[in-house]
């Protein structure tokens, strides 16, 4: 089933981010949404994981599925090693293994004894992924996951995700249309649907 | 590498010497005033603590002692402890306990001591006194490292539907561990001055407090300097046990 998102608003303040917002993620695809910074994208993810409530409006599709999602900010243990990090999230009969491996994928085979607050922005940012990757989902949500890497681990990150999260529901924030291109999914520019409301309140 | 090898010799030189330093001038200030019952020398204080520990009776006094505020001690913050998730996941009985709290944390130790005194049994008064000392302290702490733990990890831990053992495990514990810690210590040396004192008012049968009350009487000061560096040092090592315990969890 897609996931349809109705009417949403939603205003902070008196600041409105959303109004009548309407989008359609297609199941079992990549969804891509762009859109300039400070525009609400980050609130729109919130909403659809449940962590802020929308003043109006409904969604449909994703009650009782099982989420997975690289927030903007990392949000990982800072005082635990990656593997920590990932068995946190991991059900119970993932195997060592697979964790292991798949760390050693992201490139962070030297630091699986380190705490997660010696690793560089960019080590951090693949682990979120890996996490992301680890948990068994029905919908991913990645909020700008590529940002921090550079040239060689960006490309080798993206092909990693796109391998593993084939035939998933999945949304990915952006601000990249190589990334779009790389995935071949399914595109939304917000401003084609909706419009840029908090400059026009001003 | 050798630097902080000499820094480090040099500090404990430094400590040591800081001991040395005041049992210098108590020894000044002993043989200026040359009186045995104003302030014994240092020397008196140690042959008198020497003689003290080959008695059977002092094991008995101090063990009484020393399970009493321990027993009380736990038993108070766990409750503590409990009380606050309480408070944490429900607001009402926040609420609740709010004048409970404040009350504990204003009422002066001695009201309280004779209060109790009217109550129940002397013997088992430093268990009863622990108890207000550590429960404002403890609770308070714990309060805040509850709330002091990060919403947003907790966001993602819901998301991720975590289970309730990996959330205490991996977000709440090292959130409140410091807050636990402090509260402990505090209340714990706080618990050994609080339960000597109602010891002294009252009296229960082979403790610390009535040993203390009866140097006063026979006004043997080189008796109540022994007791006291006793207390000091059962109290400090206990309070280091605890936290050395505490930060292996
Ligand atoms: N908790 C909040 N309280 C008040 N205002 C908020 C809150 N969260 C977001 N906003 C406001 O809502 C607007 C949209 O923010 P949001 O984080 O969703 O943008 P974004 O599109 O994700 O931006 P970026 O690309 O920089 O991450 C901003 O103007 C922001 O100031
Ligand atoms: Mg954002």
């Amino acid at each position: 089933m897609d996931i349809i998102l109705k009417d949403i608003t939603k205003s902070y303040d008196g600041q409105m981010v959303l109004k009548n917002f309407n989008w359609t993620i297609e199941e079992n695809k990549f969804n891509f949404i762009m859109g300039e910074s400070g525009i609400g994208k980050t609130t729109l993810i919130n909403i659809l994981m449940g962590i802020v409530k929308p003043d109006s409006g409904e969604i449909y599709g994703i009650e009782g599925k099982k989420l997975s999602i690289v927030f903007q900010e990392n949000r990982l243990l800072e005082d635990f090693d990656p593997v920590t990090n990932l068995k946190l999230v991991a059900d119970k009969d993932t195997r060592d293994e697979e964790i292991k491996t798949l760390l050693r994928e992201l490139g962070l085979e030297d630091s699986l004894k380190k705490k997660v607050s010696q690793l560089s922005g960019g080590m951090k940012r693949r682990l979120a992924i890996g996490r992301a990757l680890i948990a068994r989902a029905d919908i991913v949500i990645m909020d700008e996951p590529f940002k921090e890497l550079d040239k060689d681990l960006y490309l080798k990150t993206i092909q990693l995700v796109k391998e593993k999260l084939k035939g998933k529901t999945v949304i990915i924030v952006t601000h990249s249309e190589e990334e779009c291109e790389i995935f071949g999914g399914r595109k939304i520019i917000w401003k084609d649907i909706q419009e840029r409301i908090y400059k026009k309140e001003l | 590498m050798k630097d902080s090898i000499t820094r480090d010799n040099n500090n404990i030189i430094l400590r040591v010497f800081s001991y040395l330093f005041w049992l210098i001038i108590w020894q000044v200030i002993a043989h200026y005033l040359g009186n045995d019952l104003l302030l014994p020398m240092p020397f008196t204080v140690i042959k008198t603590l020497l003689y003290m520990i080959k008695q059977e009776a002092f094991y008995i006094t101090v063990l009484n002692t020393f399970l009493r505020i321990m027993f009380g001690f736990f038993i108070s913050y766990i409750v503590a402890i409990l009380l606050a998730v309480f408070s944490y996941n429900l607001r009402f009985i926040r609420i609740l306990l709010n004048p409970l709290i404040s009350f504990t944390k204003a009422t002066p130790l001695a009201s309280i001591i004779i209060l109790t005194l009217v109550w129940i049994k002397s013997s088992n008064l430093s268990i009863f006194i622990a108890f207000f000392v550590v429960l404002p302290t403890v609770y308070t702490n714990m309060l805040k490292g509850l709330e002091n733990t990060d919403t947003k990890l907790l966001e993602m831990a819901e998301v991720f539907r975590v289970s309730k053992y990996k959330r205490i495990r991996y977000i709440y514990l090292p959130s409140i561990k410091p807050f636990l810690i402090a509260g402990g210590s505090l209340s714990l040396g706080f618990c050994w001055k609080a339960g000597i004192a109602a010891e002294v008012i009252g009296l229960p049968q082979n403790s610390i407090g009535e040993a203390l009350y009866t140097a006063k009487i026979y006004l043997n000061t080189a008796d109540l300097f022994a007791w006291t560096f006793l207390i000091i040092l059962i109290s400090m090592s206990f309070e280091k046990l605890f936290i050395t315990i505490m930060k292996k969890i």
